[in-house]
């Protein structure tokens, strides 16, 4: 049994479809990579799986339990986090309190304190910022915060929508480094990226999603050495 | 008076802030809550301002089933609006039924509540004479929005009606179920509409459409304060409620609306987003 288990499913806006029977599987304390162009359906894919979006068809199950029909809340409450794309924060709210809001759910309630901590170790800028509102951070400052207020939750699986949108080069590899430390930790993750060399690099495996489909898979080495990635994807 | 208008405008600004959505039929819940405390006065033979423990829990659970019962069902269909006009119209609905109700089931003549405590009631302030339950009134007002401001800065419950009122979808990505929080966040508007009901009761008279007058008012303060400001809706429910008892002093009364609503324009000139608005899209 597998940790995530996408299996065939059709994910459609209104008439429009963009996802087309795509499966793919985690294990647990993998970090997988799917990579793809603009429009290429990867973050509807996760929509879906944190049931912001309910798939047209087929079925996803997390540790064995099938999600697809679940609400958000509910699928946050299985451990399943998503960090969304261009971070959301709560803009009006103070860092310690986006961080706080991030433990809603009740399992990870519990442990707030505990993990507040862990946060702070792992950034510790936040600290000193934490009573600042979090619209007056600068953006990488900001992308902390959202994969700060993402491991509040305790997540089993973090899925992570592009964290390096709208970096410099110089906070990307930062923000990569820190996904690497959380996944050492144990944490599976799931990274979606544009920045195909360097979300490639700390990953296991890859998905390639082209045109709502799975175009290619495996070994994140393997993908790196690939002559179509290298020419559609890295430019090489 | 300026108190209640701005306990009135509290309630509002909470929905707005929440669900941004227009409360039409605000007025009507302060109506209703007006009919519970005269009820609740007259077969309990309590104190008006003991009322409360019986008005604020009931206009809570009222607020509460009628955003969840009402109100829900809307929502779900429209939830990729983000403001949603339908809903609006659903609680315009809400107002025209609450108001016939009561005209049905109370009839409309005029109650007030007879062997009042308070009735009349004024103390020497030096030359000005203030009236006892306006008084507590403005003490309900600042209590209550204080009490709100707390709940909201440091509670569970609080943090995520804030969350949801900034980003609905990264709110319920926390985990965060975006309808129970509506429906606590109705729930506290319409009972800070029920603490402004029991302060009013003791000095006004209660028909079915009583809650025109403060609706109307509340949507001016409500902007002139900022959209979701707790302590712009209680400043400026008290700028007005002082322009409409000062007023009258140096002109004829029925000028002091002119100037409210003068005030109301400039302020929108000046600062769309109002008294203590966060320039901040909502």
């Amino acid at each position: 049994m597998s940790f995530l288990e996408v299996k065939n499913i059709d994910v459609c806006y209104g008439d429009v479809q963009v996802i087309f029977g795509l499966s793919l599987k985690i294990a647990e304390g993998e970090v997988v990579s799917i990579i793809g162009g603009n429009g290429a359906g990867k973050s509807t894919l996760l929509k879906t799986i944190s049931g912001l979006m309910q798939p047209a068809k087929g079925e996803i199950f997390f540790q064995g339990n099938s999600i697809q029909t679940a609400p958000p809340e509910e699928i946050v409450e299985c451990g399943v986090i998503q960090i969304p794309e261009g971070r959301r924060l709560f803009a009006l709210m103070s860092v310690k309190d986006n961080l706080i809001v991030g433990a809603y759910n009740s399992r990870a309630d519990q442990h707030m304190n505990s993990t507040i901590e862990e946060v702070y170790t792992l950034f510790p800028l936040l600290r000193e910022r934490e009573s600042q509102l979090a619209m007056t951070l600068s953006g990488g400052e900001q992308q902390m915060v959202a994969i700060g207020r993402g491991l509040m939750a305790r997540p089993k699986l973090l899925m992570l929508d592009e964290p390096s949108l709208g970096l410099a080069p110089i906070l990307i590899k930062d923000i990569f480094q820190t996904v690497r430390k959380i996944a050492d930790q144990g944490t599976t993750v799931l990274l979606v990226e544009q920045d195909v060399k360097h979300s490639l690099s700390l990953s296991d495996r890859g998905y390639v999603l082209e045109h709502g489909r799975i175009a290619m898979e495996g070994p994140a080495k393997d993908l790196l050495d690939d002559p179509h990635i290298k020419t559609a994807y890295l430019g090489l | 008076m300026g108190s209640i208008y701005g306990l009135t405008a509290l309630g509002l600004t909470i929905i707005f802030g929440v669900l941004k959505v227009i409360n039409f039929a605000h007025g009507s819940l302060l109506m209703v809550g007006m009919y519970v405390a005269y009820w609740a006065i007259v077969f309990t033979g309590l104190h008006p301002y003991i009322s409360l423990i019986i008005v604020v829990p009931v206009m809570y659970f009222f607020g509460f089933y009628l955003q969840d019962i009402v109100i829900k069902p809307i929502f779900k269909a429209e939830k990729d609006v983000r403001e949603p006009i339908t809903v609006i119209i659903v609680t315009t609905g809400v107002w025209y039924i609450l108001d016939n109700l009561t005209l049905l089931i109370f009839g409309p003549q005029y109650r007030g509540i007879q062997d009042n405590p308070l009735r009349g009631k004024m103390i020497e302030f030096g030359e000005m004479m203030i009236s006892v339950p306006k008084l507590w009134g403005f003490v309900a007002a600042v209590i209550t929005a204080a009490a709100v401001y707390w709940f909201f800065q440091k509670t569970r419950m609080g943090r995520a009606i804030r969350a949801t009122s900034l980003d609905r979808e990264a709110a319920s990505l926390m985990g965060i179920n975006q309808f129970k929080v509506y429906n606590v966040a109705f729930g506290i508007g319409t009972a800070t509409a029920g603490i402004a009901a029991v302060t009013l009761v003791p000095f006004y008279n209660i028909f079915p459409t009583v809650g025109v007058l403060f609706d109307i008012k509340g949507f001016i303060i409500v902007v002139l304060g900022g959209l979701g400001s707790i302590g712009g809706a209680i400043l400026g429910g008290i700028i007005i409620g002082l322009i409409e008892s000062i007023g009258p002093q140096f002109m004829t009364a029925t000028w002091t609306e002119a100037i409210v609503y003068g005030l109301f324009l400039l302020v929108l000139f000046v600062k769309p987003s109002g008294l203590f608005g966060v320039k901040y899209d909502w």
